[in-house]
């Protein structure tokens, strides 16, 4: 949708600068916050509901069916509570950090599409855009702990700021893997090159990107503050982190903000690894090509599905494992994952100068199939899944020596 | 060469820092009640640390010497609360020794009373690992713990009626008989509870981060251990085998076949926080094998001596015992004057000489190892505080 005609539709031909001006940042912030208002109410009740069933629990049922709204009984009990702003307490920022933190992650979803058509901005640097918006979220959390004159806060502010210098450059290195092999930054020329098959998809692009894939979505994790880095806002060790001071409604765009990230940062894993909007099967998407109507509500569904699956990982990690420390997060992100981002990076590049396929266009105008890359893509992919698995399997077996060792006889 | 250097540029030793004096508690989630810490940090690092008790004193011992003995055993529950059975027997031990020789704990009681402490023994120690997973940020496995422990606070509740201050055993004996279907309900307990202990091991005690966080963390030499008179877990996670059950067999515990689990730093340093928390894993499933054959092995009889009379009054004297309680030694030293309320109680609660060691072993420590080492103390602030 054109906005400038939009615009114009609705305020006639010569509105004037400001007007105009309202106008349009209307017409893109609307459905935006809609969007994110509706992506935390899902994420936040999915949240709930699949902890309660991860730990035996029903969760949230009695307000809606199975506790569907109790979401938006939360918002208002917010909306309704007091806003304090403790002594001693920074005002002028501690006003000003939640809003931060949700801009950053508010913007972000602008370039994020859900189908052909359906992108707001589409900014030839889309993936640079992302970068730079998506750490603008640890801005906001830095100010908020150190506006709230709170030692607690402040421990939890100062590891934001560790934990961002150490998952931005594994997530950098994810996106120029990510940028070397499309050649483009741009979201819509990232999805549109993995049209066709399942293997199309750059996930199985070609022997590194599954660990690519596998490196940014951790990093993702951390970008999120979600188990297994919830450091700044760990909640056994620095009693709530960097919003401990924070309540009501400011509180709650904290929230917020945190369930609108997961949603960026899994929408562009799905962007960049998992095909966008393609279903992955050739036919179905040429069928609803023509039709631009079908095809973006099939890629709307497509998009939000695979973002949700990947958010319900999320979900499942944080319920499952334990929170590591700062310097081993410090030496996961520094000391493992750079080193492996780097040699993606490299093989990466390798591959596509080396292995010409893929690149170049066939006769329709769709990307050749770069039949070995996808391949041994695959072959990757399903070695790290299964491998990984079974090695976990095993050293949960090695339990068995704990039944019998170490006793006094 | 940095004093040559021009002046514009800043030497990281010319920046001021400061130490950081943090006060962690008496309302933080992770004291484990109302334990306030003082933690001189530098950044992330634990300098120095103080912990401070008494936020819940409540005069125990005062208490004890106001009302009759037989009162005194209910404010026993509410020491250490997560193991009130444990608290009672221990104290019910000091007034019966006051009667010597001549006072025969019924067997069946003498049964009960071993059934009783095991199952409380889980129950606390399947809080304990909760709680601790918890404190190193998996949360699920508490609910697991719970779901377990629910189910023997029931059998509790249908013993004696209460599901966490039982008042249940009592001198020469206990309160109230247990019948058939509460047996059948605790061998039905034993079936269920084995595998679940292999889920624990599943979720934590293999689990990399988990493993990563308690390994060489918050590492007890044996020495200091019995230096500040740590006892129970903390100090068989240093790998000493002490273990009074074992050791000065109290009640009929020489009857029964059981392990004493000790650490021996297999995945890090002896003593360290994984050691400790593998030692309470391990006793659940030794306290499970002592719960099996006893209720196996319960007579029928009587529960409670005929010596002991509805109003209690110990003969003239003193005495001192201990009994092995979840948390360590739990000893009790009662002075009677032969009247029905004694002399002068004295209880010596394992929770606050294991808690004295913690400035000893956290220096040096990050603030999350500190979490992790108060966790791993597997403090109650009522047996601390009294």
């Amino acid at each position: 949708m054109d906005t400038q005609t939009l615009v114009q539709w609705v305020l006639g031909e010569n509105p004037g600068f400001w007007p105009q001006l309202i106008g349009v940042v209307a017409a893109w912030a609307l459905p935006i916050t809609v969007w994110v208002s509706l992506v935390g109410l899902i994420s936040i009740w999915l949240e709930r509901k699949i902890s309660a069933h991860i730990q035996c629990r029903l969760g949230p049922m009695e307000v809606g069916p199975h506790g569907a709204l109790q979401t938006i009984a939360d918002g208002v009990k917010l909306l309704a509570k007091e806003d304090i702003i403790p002594d001693g307490a920074d005002r002028f920022l501690f006003a000003l950090a939640p809003i931060l933190a949700f801009a950053g992650t508010f913007v972000s979803f602008a370039v994020i599409p859900f189908g052909p058509d359906l992108i707001i901005a589409d900014l030839d640097a889309g993936l640079y855009f992302l970068a730079a918006v998506g750490s603008l979220e640890a801005i906001g959390v830095i100010a908020a702990g150190w506006a709230s004159n709170n030692k607690w806060s402040l421990f939890g502010s100062v590891r934001a700021a560790t934990q961002v210098v150490s998952y931005e450059i594994p997530m950098g290195l994810a996106f120029v893997t990510v940028a070397v092999v499309a050649g483009t930054l741009s979201i819509t020329g990232i999805v549109e090159q993995q049209s066709g098959m399942i293997w199309n998809w750059y996930l199985f692009r070609n022997p590194v990107m599954p660990i690519a894939f596998i490196s940014y979505y951790i990093a993702s994790l951390a970008e999120c503050k979600r188990a297994p880095f919830d450091l700044p806002e760990a909640e056994s060790e620095l009693v709530s982190g960097f919003h401990t001071e924070y309540s009501g409604m400011r509180f709650a765009i904290f929230f917020l903000a945190e369930y609108a990230a997961m949603y960026v940062v899994s929408a562009l894993a799905s962007v960049m690894f998992l095909g966008g909007w393609y279903t992955g099967i050739a036919p179905l998407d040429r069928a609803v090509a023509e039709s631009g109507l079908w095809a973006n509500a099939l890629g709307a569904l497509v998009i939000i599905t695979k973002s949700f699956a990947l958010i319900f990982v999320q979900m499942w990690l944080r319920w499952t494992l334990p929170r590591i420390r700062l310097d081993q997060m410090m030496t996961l992100c520094l000391k493992v994952m750079v080193p492996i981002g780097m040699f993606t990076l490299v093989i990466a590049a390798l591959w596509q100068a080396l292995v010409p396929e893929g690149a170049a266009l066939d006769a329709a105008g769709h990307p050749a199939h770069p039949v070995v890359g996808s391949v041994t893509g695959m072959l990757v992919f399903v070695f790290l899944i299964v491998g990984g698995s079974m090695w976990v399997r095993s050293t949960i077996r090695a339990t068995t020596s704990f039944k019998t060792a170490n006793y006094r006889a | 060469m940095s004093s040559e250097s021009p002046t514009t540029v800043v030497n990281a030793g010319d920046l001021r820092t400061e130490e950081m004096l943090l006060n962690m508690g008496p309302q933080h989630p992770a004291t484990h009640g109302v334990l306030r810490v003082m933690v001189r940090t530098d950044g992330e690092l634990v300098l120095d640390c103080e912990p401070h008790v008494g936020y819940l004193h409540r005069c125990f011992e005062k208490h004890c010497e106001s009302v009759t003995t037989l009162q005194s055993v209910l404010y026993t529950d509410r020491l250490d609360y997560l193991t009130a059975m444990g608290n009672n027997w221990g104290f019910c031990m000091a007034v019966e020794k006051l009667y010597g020789d001549e006072l025969v704990i019924p067997e069946r009681a003498q049964y009960i009373r071993v059934i009783c402490q095991e199952l409380n023994r889980i129950a606390s120690h399947l809080l304990a690992i909760g709680t601790y997973g918890m404190d190193i940020g998996a949360i699920t496995p508490f609910l697991y713990c719970f779901r377990e422990r629910e189910k023997i606070l029931t059998i509790f509740e249908h013993i004696c009626g209460q599901r966490l201050n039982y008042n249940y055993i009592r001198p020469g004996g206990v309160a109230y008989d247990i019948d058939e279907g509460m047996l059948r309900l605790i061998s039905e307990f034993c079936a269920y509870f084995g595998p679940k202990v292999d889920e624990y091991d599943d979720l934590l005690s293999t689990n990399d981060i988990f493993v990563q966080r308690t390994a060489h963390v918050g590492v007890l030499p044996v020495k200091t251990a019995i230096d500040f008179g740590c006892t129970g877990p903390v100090l068989r996670g240093s790998g000493v085998p002490r273990d009074l059950r074992k050791d000065q067999p109290y009640g009929i515990y020489d009857r029964f076949e059981f392990d004493v689990p000790v650490g021996s730093g297999e995945r890090g340093t002896l003593g360290d926080c994984f050691d400790r928390y593998m030692v309470r894993v391990r006793e659940m499933r030794e306290s499970l094998r002592i719960v099996q054959q006893a209720v196996k092995g319960i007579p029928a009889g009587e529960i409670r001596s005929s010596k002991i009379k509805a109003k209690i009054r110990p003969p003239k004297g003193e005495a001192y015992t201990r009994i092995e309680n979840s948390r360590g030694e739990l000893g009790f030293y009662v002075v009677s004057e032969g009247k029905e309320v004694l002399y002068r109680v004295k209880c010596r609660a394992p929770s606050f000489h294991n808690i004295s060691v913690l400035p000893e072993i956290s220096r040096g420590a990050m603030v999350a190892d500190l979490i992790a080492i108060i966790g791993s103390m597997d403090i109650v602030l009522g047996e601390v505080d009294r």
